[in-house]
């Protein structure tokens, strides 16, 4: 048997530090997402193939799929935000990792904003990236590709953001349903009205500098108050 | 029933009441655990062990009564309370996707810094030598159950709460956890343990029964 130092009561100096604490929350997720990649994977094919069926469903007519281009994406990429939302905290909440994370002696924020940026890049920063295919494919005005972009680099943070609030207070119900939609949209419309907004305008040419100042602040704002909510609601689900 | 601060008391509650679906399932409860003692927590079925072990940690707050760490209000001072702390409750911690090493990277990372070395010496005394990059869904409940012991190993912490950690483990890792409680305990350590197995400790043991919500010592 090892023998250590008599235990003591802990010297908090002696805690590993915030920063550690943070990036190994947030390598260990990447890498349960990264061994988990067919789950994970899901909402991002999801919202390949809902956009990609609209010209099939709707018409193949340049004209008016440019006219509905940006609305479908942006409101595929918030159903595709919504399906991942369930890989934020359900696994640690079943088998007792999120017990763990509430009982460490860090900052429960930066913890679960660790959490949340780690789900940002693995369901969030795919839409992203994928967007100016696909908004090739619905021939959406090229002068619109980098309004496109942007908004959505903007917007699908705060996508997750706010549904992680909802997740939290879900995560320990049995049978959720509909409660998670119900929660997470009133959240999260305002971010898609606003994004699918700026892309449509700027293709009529119109100037979007409010949209995204807009924009901007419901990130600024969802960083600041969604960790502290979701954490809360952590602390709720657990009970 | 002990009414007044105990300076001496690692950990101290008072006066706990706590109800579930309207039935109590205990009330004016006291208890202190100190530096060198076991307490078990006994009691029948649904008597509110796990229900008082989660209240202790802080992951229930549905109760009354006071809870004081060292003489001072948990509450007021929780980081330093939660610095002490290690708890291993029903579910175990562990996630079956990552491997044990990485599974005890994260949860030991979260209190102190810990060194690799470390943690493949302690899954080694755990009996997990070999098994440190198996996907922890591949290992039996049992060595499930060990990889969350392990922690036990890696942590400085003073308080260990633990919740029914005999469960699923054979003989051998019964009397070798044993053996590590005594050793915590003795090194000046408090354990707060609940289990149904008839425990055979060499340090100071008293029990605290739900059922008859008072302590009374075995040693």
């Amino acid at each position: 048997m090892t023998d250590k130092s008599p235990v003591s009561v802990a010297d908090t100096q002696t805690l590993t530090s915030l920063g550690k604490a943070f990036r190994s929350t947030l390598s260990r997720d990447l890498l349960i997402a990264f061994k988990r990649r067919n789950d994970i994977l899901n909402p991002v094919m999801f919202f390949l193939i809902v956009v990609s069926l609209f010209p099939l469903g709707v018409s193949p007519d340049p004209q008016q799929l440019s006219v509905i281009a940006a609305g479908v994406i942006w409101v595929s990429a918030l159903l595709a935000s919504m399906l991942s939302l369930d890989n934020l905290f359900r696994a640690d909440y079943e088998d007792g990792s999120l017990e763990q994370l509430l009982l460490s002696p860090q900052p429960l924020y930066f913890m679960v904003l660790a959490k949340n940026i780690s789900h940002w890049l693995v369901s969030g920063l795919p839409v992203v990236l994928l967007s100016p295919v696909l908004a090739y494919m619905l021939y959406l005005p090229s002068e619109a590709y980098g309004t496109l972009f942007i908004s959505l680099l903007i917007g699908t943070p705060v996508l997750s953001l706010f549904g992680s609030i909802g997740v939290a207070l879900t995560v320990g119900l049995g049978s959720r349903g509909l409660i998670l939609a119900v929660i997470v949209l009133p959240l999260t419309t305002p971010v898609l009205i606003v994004g699918a907004k700026a892309v449509a305008d700027v293709s009529f040419g119109l100037p979007v500098g409010t949209h995204f100042a807009i924009l901007g602040a419901m990130l600024a704002l969802a960083l600041t108050i969604a960790p502290l909510a979701s954490a809360a609601a952590l602390k709720i689900s657990v009970n | 029933m002990t009414i007044g601060s105990n300076p001496e008391a690692l950990l101290e509650g008072r006066n706990l009441y706590c109800e579930r679906d309207e039935r109590v399932l205990f009330e004016q409860l006291s208890f202190s655990v100190q530096g060198g003692q076991l307490l078990q927590v006994k009691g029948s079925n649904g008597s509110g062990k796990t229900t008082l072990l989660r209240i202790l940690c802080g992951l229930n707050d549905s109760f009354e009564g006071e809870l004081y760490f060292q003489g001072q209000l948990i509450e007021e001072q929780r980081d330093q309370y939660l610095a002490s702390l290690l708890y291993i409750g029903h579910r175990s911690g562990v996630s079956r996707i990552l491997s044990p090493r990485e599974n005890l990277r994260w949860s030991g990372a979260l209190h102190y810094p810990i060194a690799d070395a470390d943690i493949d010496d302690a899954l080694a005394e755990v009996g997990l030598r070999g098994y440190e990059d198996v996907p922890c869904h591949n290992l039996s409940a049992g060595q499930q159950q060990r990889v969350s012991l392990a922690r036990l190993l890696i942590g400085r912490a003073v308080l260990w709460i633990l919740d029914e950690p005999f469960t699923t483990l054979d003989v051998h890792a019964v009397a070798q956890l044993e053996v590590r409680l005594a050793h915590h305990v003795k090194n000046g350590g408090a354990v707060l343990v609940t289990t149904h197995h008839d425990l055979k400790v060499d340090c100071r043991h008293d029990v605290l029964d739900l059922d008859a919500s008072r302590v009374r010592s075995s040693v």
